[in-house]
């Protein structure tokens, strides 16, 4: 799934370690989701959103509104 | 495979049933080979180098059960499903040629070996796949 975890990440200056490390999952978690190779479940999503103080939907790009906008 | 704390204890548990099936074994085909196994004991003789391997399923199960890296679990369960695809498709094509009488008979318990050899496609897989984080 497509997402801005990359951008708020680099804003904070954390490394993926870092940010792993505040989530309490491993650093290629984080890199599989950013790469949008895996997509977090509910409360891992809502964990990443409370930690950067957004809404899901401002860090995670709805994969039916990016395809509806493609149309 | 990611070091997590879950993974460490899976890790002991694999090793210490791996040297608990090494004992049984060797115990096992020593006991069988200068017939020191009782006729009344002979099944629960045979059956003990199985158990640690059943005991690794087991710890398999519960590593799954306890990882609380959800990524990390479900590289492992990606792992176990073409452990059991590959294994099962061995033993299903091996069956029909054996059937047939084109390849010669094989032990039940190559079906394990299949199915470990399974778990390391599965990780190559993994690797392949999900680059970086499928390791």
């Amino acid at each position: 799934m497509e997402n801005r975890l990359r951008i708020l990440r680099a804003e904070r200056a954390w490394s993926q370690q870092d940010l792993a490390e505040r989530l309490e999952v491993s650093r290629q978690s984080v890199n599989a989701i950013e790469t949008g190779k895996y997509d977090p479940s509910l409360p891992l999503a809502f964990r990443i959103a409370e930690l950067f103080d957004r809404s899901i939907e401002e860090i995670f790009v709805s994969p039916s509104r990016r395809s509806s906008k493609a149309i | 495979m990611l070091k997590t704390p879950a993974w460490k204890r899976y890790n002991w548990r694999v090793i210490w049933l791996s040297l608990l099936y090494a004992i049984f074994l060797i115990a096992a085909v020593y006991g069988f080979k200068h017939q020191l196994v009782p006729t009344a004991v002979k099944y629960p003789v045979a059956i003990l180098p199985a158990l640690p391997i059943v005991g690794i399923f087991f710890a398999i199960g519960r590593y799954l059960v306890e990882e609380q890296d959800e990524y990390v679990r479900m590289l492992m369960v990606r792992q176990v499903l073409w452990a059991s695809g590959f294994a099962l498709s061995l033993a299903t094509i091996w069956g029909f040629l054996d059937s047939f009488d084109l390849v010669g008979h094989a032990d039940g318990y190559y079906i394990v070996i299949a199915w470990f050899f399974g778990l390391g496609v599965g990780g190559l897989v993994n690797k392949y796949t999900l680059g970086d984080g499928g390791c």
